[in-house]
C-alpha cells in the first residue's frame, strides 16, 4: 500500500514535471538568467584569452548547467503563488514532496537538455572527451543536483514575488560560480580559496568535466560522484522540509 | 443520517484577526450545504482549510471520515474545488488544463479524455479547447475551472462563489449543473453572496459572521424564524411620503423601493386595513398590494445586524 501510494505520487510529480516545461522554459526570468547570463558571463571572462579549448568548454558547460537547471526552479512556485494556481495544486491529492520532485525533474530536464548545446558546440570544435559515460553521468547527476538547489531557494522567503526570489537566487549563484574553479582551475587556487571551494557542488561538477577532457582532477571521480549525490541528497530533503513549511504561509 | 464534512471546533487566526473562531457544523450525504455571510466573514478560510489549503490553529475537520490534517491525500482524492478566483494554468490550452487535473487525480488516460470531452462541449468550450485559458474571458475561465473540477467525479463539491461576475446564461448553466450532479449523489458546499441562488439551491443554509456561525437551517425555516420581517408593499395612483406611511400603527419600518413602498409589520391585516382607510381618507387609488414573507435576503440582514448589535 506504501509502496503504491509512492509510485502514484511519483507518477503525478512527473504530470508537475510536464506541466513546469510547458509553461515556464519561455518566461523572461528562465531566459535570462538561464541562458542569456551564462552565455555572456562566458564571453567576458573567456573571450581574448589564450586558453586550451578544453578549458573553455568546461567553463562554458559548467556555467549553462548551473545557470540553465537553476533557472525554472526558483520561480515556480512564486508564480504560481501570485497566480492562485499553487493553491489549484495543493487542494489536489498530491504531496507537498511530489509537488516539489516534480518541480526539480521539470528544472532537471530542461537543464540537461540545455546543456545538450555547449556540448554539441565544444564537439564541433574538436573538444575530445575522453570519459563519455563519466561525462553523461555528471551531467545528469549535476542537473539533478542544481535543480534541487534552485528549489531549495525557491522555499525561503514565502513569498509570490518572483523577482525577490530571484534576486535572493542571484545572490547565491553569482558568487558560486567564481569559487568553484569555473574560471579558474581548482589547484590553481590558494589553500583558502580550495575550502571555500569545496562547499560548492559546482566544484565538484567542474572537476569531474575536467577529468572527462584533460585526463586530470583536483579530487578523485569517486569523491566528485559521492560529493555531488551528497549535495542532491541535502537540498532535496531541505527543500522539502522547508516548503511543507512554509507553503501554509504562502497562501495565507 | 450520514455527515460527509464534519467541523469542529475549528478556529483560525490572521495574527490578531480571527477569521474562523470556533465554528461547529455537518454537512449531510447528497446535500446542497449553503454557506453565506457577508465579505470577510470567514467563508473562503473555512472552505480552505476544509480542501486543505491552509492549516487551522485548531478544531478538527474531516471529509467522509478522513481528517484533512492527517489523511489528506485521501480527503483531497474525493473533493473537488472551484475557488473564488478562477485559476487554471493561462499558459496552458482548455484541454490540457483539464488533462492535467484529471493527471493529478490519477483518472485513467481513456476515461479522462471522454469525460473531458463531454464536459467541455457541455460548457462550450470544446470548439476552443486547444486555445490558451489566457484569452478566454471571465465566464469562459470560470466555465473551464468547473469541467476541471468535475472531471474527477468528486463525491464533495466545494464551490466558492461559483457564478460570481457571469452572465446569467452562464450562472444558470453552472446552477444546473450542480444540481444534476447533486442528484447524481454529489455532496456540494456551495459559499455564495447570491441570496436567490442560495435560495433555490439550498437544502440548508448556514450564515456566518465575523467568524461565527449565526444560524443554520433550511431556507424556509430560516425565513419562517423571522416572522418579524413579514411586509406589506403598496403602490398608489399618486405620490405618498414614505414618512407619512411609517406613521401607521403596527409598522415597525417604511422602505421606497422602486415605486412601492414596503411596510414592515408583525401585524400584516392590520396595516392592510390602515392603508386602505389611509387610501380613502386622502382620495387615493391602491395600483397594487401585496403581503411578503421574508426573503432570505432580509434573514441575512437581520442576522448580520443583530450579531453586530444595531
Amino acid at each position: 500500500m506504501v509502496e503504491y501510494v509512492f509510485l502514484e505520487q511519483l507518477k503525478r510529480a512527473f504530470v508537475i514535471a510536464r506541466k513546469d516545461l510547458r509553461i515556464y522554459y519561455k518566461r523572461g526570468p528562465v531566459l535570462i538568467f538561464g541562458l542569456i547570463m551564462p552565455f555572456f558571463l562566458f564571453l567576458a571572462f573567456f573571450i581574448g584569452r589564450n586558453m586550451p579549448m578544453e578549458r573553455l568548454f568546461t567553463g562554458l558547460l559548467s556555467m549553462t548547467i548551473f545557470f540553465s537547471a537553476m533557472s525554472i526552479g526558483p520561480a515556480i512556485v512564486p508564480f504560481e503563488a501570485r497566480s492562485k494556481t499553487l493553491e489549484r495544486l495543493v487542494s489536489t491529492p498530491v504531496s507537498v514532496w511530489a509537488l516539489m520532485i516534480g518541480d526539480v525533474i521539470g528544472s532537471f530536464i530542461y537543464g540537461l537538455l540545455i546543456s545538450m548545446v555547449p556540448l554539441m558546440i565544444g564537439l564541433v570544435l574538436g573538444v575530445n572527451i575522453i570519459h563519455w559515460l563519466t561525462l553523461g553521468l555528471g551531467m545528469i547527476l549535476a542537473a539533478f543536483c542544481f535543480a534541487s538547489f534552485g528549489i531549495l531557494l525557491s522555499a525561503y522567503p514565502p513569498t509570490d514575488i518572483p523577482s525577490t526570489v530571484m534576486m535572493v537566487s542571484n545572490l547565491v549563484k553569482f558568487p558560486l560560480v567564481f569559487i568553484s574553479g569555473v574560471f579558474i582551475p581548482i589547484w590553481e587556487i590558494h589553500d583558502w580559496g580550495r575550502i571555500i571551494a569545496s562547499v560548492s557542488p559546482l566544484t565538484y561538477f567542474t572537476d569531474l568535466v575536467n577529468y572527462c577532457t584533460q585526463g586530470t582532477s583536483y579530487y578523485s571521480v569517486y569523491v566528485d560522484f559521492a560529493a555531488l549525490i551528497g549535495f542532491t541528497s541535502l537540498f532535496l530533503i531541505v527543500a522539502i522540509r522547508l516548503h511543507e513549511r512554509t507553503l501554509p504561509e504562502r497562501l495565507a | 443520517m450520514a455527515a460527509v464534512i464534519e467541523v469542529k471546533d475549528l478556529t483560525k487566526n490572521y495574527g490578531e484577526i480571527t477569521a474562523v473562531n470556533h465554528i461547529d457544523f455537518k454537512v449531510w450525504k447528497k446535500e446542497i450545504f449553503g454557506f453565506l455571510g457577508p465579505n470577510a466573514a470567514g467563508k473562503t478560510t473555512t472552505i480552505r482549510i476544509l480542501t486543505g489549503v491552509i492549516i487551522p490553529d485548531s478544531g478538527i475537520a474531516t471529509i467522509m471520515d478522513y481528517n484533512i490534517l492527517t489523511e489528506p491525500l485521501k480527503a483531497k482524492q474525493i473533493i473537488s474545488v472551484v475557488p473564488e478566483m478562477a485559476n487554471a494554468y493561462i499558459d496552458l490550452t482548455a484541454w490540457q488544463n483539464v488533462m492535467l487535473i484529471g493527471e493529478l487525480y490519477g483518472v485513467p488516460n481513456k476515461e479522462r479524455k471522454e469525460k473531458a470531452k463531454h464536459l467541455l462541449k457541455e460548457f462550450n468550450l470544446y470548439q476552443r479547447r486547444n486555445q490558451l485559458a489566457r484569452g478566454f474571458s471571465k465566464g469562459m475561465k470560470q466555465k473551464l475551472i468547473v469541467c476541471m473540477a468535475l472531471l474527477t467525479e468528486p463525491r464533495v463539491l466545494f464551490l466558492d462563489e461559483p457564478t460570481s461576475g457571469l452572465d446569467v446564461e452562464s450562472a444558470r448553466l453552472i446552477r444546473d449543473t450542480i444540481r444534476r450532479h447533486n442528484r447524481n449523489g454529489t455532496t456540494i458546499f456551495l459559499s455564495t453572496h447570491n441570496m436567490e441562488e442560495a435560495n433555490q439551491l439550498c437544502d440548508r443554509i448556514a450564515i456566518i459572521n465575523h467568524g461565527k456561525i449565526a444560524a443554520i437551517d433550511s431556507p424556509e425555516n430560516l425565513r419562517m424564524k423571522s416572522s418579524g420581517l413579514k411586509s406589506v408593499e403598496v403602490s398608489f395612483s399618486k405620490h405618498v411620503s414614505v414618512n407619512e406611511l411609517s406613521d401607521i400603527p403596527d409598522v415597525t419600518q417604511a422602505k421606497k423601493i422602486g415605486d412601492k413602498i414596503r411596510l414592515y409589520t408583525e401585524k400584516s391585516h392590520s396595516v392592510i386595513n390602515s392603508l386602505l382607510d389611509y387610501a380613502r381618507s386622502k382620495n387615493l387609488s391602491i395600483i397594487s398590494l401585496n403581503t411578503l414573507a421574508p426573503t432570505l435576503e432580509d434573514v441575512f440582514v437581520k442576522l448580520i445586524r443583530e450579531d453586530r448589535g444595531d
